[in-house]
């Protein structure tokens, strides 16, 4: 059964004077606005906020809620997004008053537990990544890669090599990577892809010199291959006076098998929201914190915990950047990722790695005769096809990932990376049962069959949903992002 | 005089009228990009040098430069195209003209491609 | 494990079908030396009863507001959420959905992005926001940086009166490309930005002035004084809002504001030590092409109905890459859906409600405060539902026993170079009753 769309908005359920939740009656005195306020501050008409009772509320969000596919609805398969089961333990956990109920500038003495956390978690983010110490404060991937371009760049200044301005980044890196870079007012210098689909490692050779402050690397990299040179890499950068940037976006594939810092990396950033299984929210919260190296821990962001015994207290690192965005980070997401953590215990977060790796490699094998497997090697967590064989049916990688939704599936991530043409980058994660992924492998290649016999069921796909496809040119040229009354 | 059209392997025509050029881009160009939703001209007045990227023109999911194909100053750009950037898929030759420059060295549009040559250059892309 | 479906019949049926025996083959690609050999040094694992009595344990180590009366403020407030904003949020459609890269199938997130895109729009008076930042602070760094690309200058006008915290983050992003800082000082009598000082800043240099409204001693400042000044010299208005005092003050659109940012924990969020909650951010319509962070916007599918969709995606890092507005891919859509649904289900007479509660209880602890002797109003600007109060005493020593029983008191501004002061901040979550209490409680542990 397919919900429809075209659920008023809930400005247009509106009807003057309705109501819904209720304080209780005012108790204190009352004094006159204009006695605390002075006019020329005072609003003149209140926000033309809906108005509407509780239940209208409660249905208008659950029919919006019931036009969403999701983890919990069914397969999604988002190269570079771990779309993993999210255990709803978590949000039991994260609701418990002693957690969601205290105040950030609370003493110290009153949120020990709290304190406790973020020190444990910092610790075994560290043991993850095989690196010294952790801040938890970026408030997502993005956000991490800008922290710890900071750290990195603090760390240059301090020893007085400031005129180290250039950030090298491979062409097959995520968008988030140049962008942080132009945030910390670095030069992005781009390194090609090898036929292996790992870096060149010559053109890096030349890359490299006085004013490399570091690459960004992610390792397996945005094709889900593991770039076999890494320690070669890791060395001419660090030879050159680099430092090396691990974008952890793929970590789903490593865990318990290989530890960045044990291949050269200086600063890690970790998605919790990919790896660690805290769940997407529709585009956030998700919490992005860095590991550094022993030499770069006193520039990271602050405050952190430290243990004086067994008391935790706030401290700040010697020679803090200072802060990214205010206090802790998003303490109660990365609670759930400590959850997470102490589920699986190291056995666990291996197995997790291993199954994540077999479910690729297993649906890879099972689609590369179809489609074009431009790297035709043993992928790590996530694999990319090309859907450039179905150009000559008039039929192209959108129209595909269209077409997917009508049998229940999101679509793997497409178009990314902009190495590979018409790139389709599929990631099942290890919480996948068998099932779905032959399941997934069937309809896949009964779509290849129908571009060839019927292409219009694609390319006017999908028929399904609760929409059909959407003029997203309109939405760019003429802009109407909000609703106005009439 | 006859109008001749000349481009650049970047897919810009160039159509010279005395010291002025109006530039555009190719139907090739048009067809590639897609669907063009928003187009930032340049300022009248700015000066561009040859093959410095001087107008950016937006499709939904993509982003183009466009390079100035001679050097000199900018004198007029197409406002009809903030309203309407769809002129570019819909006239790329005629009504999607992005800017005129007043050109400094004349000696830079003897190294543009004539249309036959352009069309030759297209077949190997 | 409990997430892992896989049996061990089907890990083998399935390596045998790549031509693999055991699950090693898989890694051969890595080099040697590269990997780890032995267990990671991480506790566990725990099933899910001993993973509750953990967290318990480390909660009850806590001491939470269910247990505290709070009258601590300072940038996190203990507002009154209603029940059914975590339900909604906790749907599963909701809570495990992606970013609607595939609009069709996440109208629910594409709609309900839109209405909160609407909802900010009507209390900031401006006409186009975003989908929200990571917080308050960051979405003001950002403003900062958006404002010197807009009029490509490299100077920000801060007030001394902005919190500490986002004084901060502020300065560490515009320090990271090369933007310079000026303050306008503190009036150490009204307690907002000093307007005797204003000409002897580079008004000319500068790609915007900043305004917190309420500033982080709960004060109103003299917004019109300072959007003259900028206005007049080339430069934007930046103002930092809280969205609860929007439900009686002027939107910020009527000072002329040319980008508004604010920190949304207010809006139906837990405090959860501070995070997660969002930042908002929003502008002209001049500016939205500049605006960093995801943005919805309205069009039609192919049987001409209405739908939703993101748009002016030309923006964003995964197009412009370091050309693009922000790096911010992630922002934090849950906590803006919580926001939608606790402003829709207070509505415009409830929401008023809720600011209107905030002031007059706020007045009522200062009037009652002011009669205890050795206490007086720190500043002689008006608040709204914050204020700081002198008294020369050791107010560390004073929370302490305080908690003791059973309070949890304002915020010593000590450790922010005024040592006599107290900020105290009143939520309509306070009765009469506990700020009575309080009250008689505090006036005992001074006197």
């Amino acid at each position: 059964m397919t919900v429809r769309a075209n659920i008023p908005l809930i400005f247009e359920r509106s009807t003057p004077g309705r109501r819904g939740y209720r304080l209780p009656e005012l108790d204190v005195p009352e004094t006159p606005i204009s006695e605390l306020i002075p006019e020329e501050y005072l609003r003149s008409e209140a926000p033309a906020l809906p108005e509407v009772s509780e239940l209208e509320v409660v249905r208008h969000y659950t029919q919006l809620s019931r036009l969403n596919h999701g983890v919990d609805v069914g397969f999604y398969p988002l190269g570079s997004c771990t779309m993993k089961y999210n255990p709803w333990v978590h949000e039991d956990l994260v609701s418990l008053p002693g957690l969601s109920a205290i105040h950030p500038y609370q003493p110290e003495e009153t949120v020990q537990g709290a304190l406790e956390l973020i020190y444990n978690l910092s610790e075994h983010l560290a043991a993850i990544a095989g690196l010294s110490k952790a801040s938890l404060q970026p408030a997502a991937g993005a956000h991490g890669e800008l922290t710890g371009l900071m750290v990195i760049k603090a760390y240059h200044n301090f020893r007085g090599e400031g005129h180290r301005r250039e950030m090298i980044v491979p062409d097959s890196a995520h968008g988030t990577n140049p962008a942080s870079c132009a945030m910390v007012g670095y030069k992005v210098v781009e390194v090609p892809s090898d036929s292996r689909g790992g870096v060149d490692v010559e053109a890096l050779g030349k890359l490299v010199g006085p004013n490399t402050a570091g690459l960004m690397l992610t390792n397996p990299n945005t094709l889900g291959l593991f770039d076999e040179n890494i320690c070669q890499i890791a060395k001419i950068v660090h030879d050159a006076g680099g430092l090396l940037y691990y974008d952890g976006a793929n970590a789903n594939a490593i865990m318990g098998i290989v530890r960045p810092g044990d291949t050269g990396f200086d600063v890690v950033h970790f998605n919790l929201h990919k790896t660690f299984s805290t769940p997407h929210g529709g585009g956030g919260p998700g919490a992005g914190p860095i590991v550094v190296s022993e030499a770069l821990a006193p520039f990271l962001p602050g405050p952190v915990v430290a243990k004086d015994g067994d008391k935790f207290r706030l401290v700040m690192p010697e020679h803090s950047i200072g802060r990214v965005r205010s206090f802790f980070g998003n303490f109660l997401v990365y609670a759930k990722a400590y959850a997470y953590i102490l589920s699986h215990g190291p056995q666990g977060l291996r197995e997790v790695s291993e199954a994540a790796v077999l479910n690729a490699n297993y649906v890879m094998n099972k689609l590369k005769d179809i489609f074009e497997l431009p790297y035709d090697r043993i992928c790590m967590h996530e694999f990319v096809l090309s859907g450039a064989c179905l150009k000559e049916y008039g039929v192209r990688t959108l129209d595909l990932a269209k077409r997917l939704s009508d049998y229940g599936f999101h679509a793997p991530t497409i178009y990314f990376p902009l190495i590979v043409e018409e790139a389709i980058m599929i990631e099942p994660t290890e919480t996948e049962p068998k099932s779905t992924l032959d399941e997934f492998i069937e309809v896949m290649r009964q779509i290849a069959e129908e571009a060839k016999e019927n292409p219009e069921m694609l390319t006017s796909a999908p028929h399904n949903a609760p929409v059909k496809r959407l003029d997203e040119a309109r939405a760019a040229r003429h802009p109407v992002l909000r609703w106005a009354r009439q | 005089m006859s109008e001749k059209r000349l481009y650049t392997k970047e897919h810009e025509w160039v159509v010279v009228k005395g010291s002025i050029a109006r530039i555009g881009v190719s139907d090739y160009a048009q067809n590639e990009l897609g669907d063009i939703v928003f187009v930032e001209l340049p300022s009248v007045g700015d000066v561009v040098e040859e093959g410095e990227g001087f107008a950016v023109l937006e499709s939904v999911k993509a982003v183009s430069d466009v390079y100035a194909p001679v050097s000199g100053r900018v004198v007029a750009v197409n406002e009809a195209l903030e309203d309407s950037p769809e002129l570019i898929n819909e006239s790329p030759l005629d009504e999607g003209w992005i800017a005129e420059i007043e050109i400094d060295d004349t000696a830079q549009v003897g190294d543009l491609m004539s249309e036959q040559e352009y069309m030759e250059y297209l077949k190997g892309v | 494990m409990r997430y892992l479906p896989l049996t061990e019949d089907e890990k083998r049926e399935m390596l045998a079908s790549m031509g693999l025996e055991q699950i090693d083959d898989l890694f051969q690609d890595i080099p040697p030396e590269a990997v780890f050999q032995g267990d990671l040094d991480v506790p566990g694992p725990l099933s899910e009863a001993e993973l509750i009595r953990h967290f318990k344990a480390l909660a009850a180590k806590n001491q939470d507001t269910t247990k505290l009366v709070s009258f601590l403020g300072a940038g996190v407030y203990d507002h009154l959420v209603p029940s059914i904003v975590k339900r909604i949020v906790g749907r599963g459609e909701f809570l495990t959905a992606y970013t609607p890269y595939q609009p069709e199938i996440t109208q629910g997130v594409l709609q309900s992005i839109f209405e909160y895109q609407t909802m900010i729009c009507e209390l900031t008076g401006m006409e186009a926001s975003n989908a929200s930042m990571y917080d308050g602070a960051s979405a003001l760094a950002e403003a900062c940086l958006m404002a010197c690309a807009a009029t490509k200058r490299e100077l920000v006008i801060l007030p001394a009166t902005l919190h500490p915290q986002w004084q901060e983050v502020v300065r560490l992003y515009l320090e990271s490309q090369d933007v310079s800082i000026v303050y306008m000082p503190l009036d150490e009598q009204t307690g907002t930005a000093d307007l005797n000082q204003l000409s002897e800043l580079p008004w000319g240099e500068a790609a915007c002035a900043v305004v917190q409204q309420p500033n982080f001693f709960g004060l109103l400042e003299n917004v019109t004084a300072l959007e003259s000044r900028i206005h007049a010299n080339g430069g934007l208005l930046v103002m930092a809002v809280d969205p609860i005092s929007l439900s009686l003050l002027k939107p910020p659109a009527e000072f002329k504001a040319d980008i508004v940012v604010g920190d949304g924990q207010s809006l139906g969020q837990a405090m959860g030590f501070g995070g997660p909650a969002f930042g908002f951010f929003a502008t002209t319509e001049k500016l939205i092409r500049r605006m960093p962070g995801r943005v919805v916007g309205e069009t039609v599918d192919a049987e001409g109905k209405r739908a939703f969709v993101l748009t002016l995606q030309t923006r964003e890092q995964h197009i412009r890459r370091e050309k693009a507005t922000s790096n911010i891919c992630s922002n934090q859509a849950l906590n803006a859906l919580a926001a939608t649904i606790y402003l829709a289900v207070l509505g415009k007479q409830g929401f008023r409600d809720v600011g209107y509660q905030c002031l007059q209880k706020a007045h009522y602890l200062k009037q009652r405060l002011l009669e205890i002797p050795g206490l007086s109003a720190a500043f002689s600007a008006p608040s709204f539902r914050e204020f700081a109060i002198r008294g020369a005493f050791d107010w560390a020593e004073i929370n302490r026993r305080l908690l003791d029983r059973g309070f949890l008191g304002g915020l010593p501004l000590a450790r922010f170079g005024h040592p006599d002061l107290i900020l105290f901040s009143v939520t309509e979550a306070r009765t009469k009753q506990e700020i009575d209490a309080f009250v008689s409680t505090l006036r005992g542990l001074i006197q």
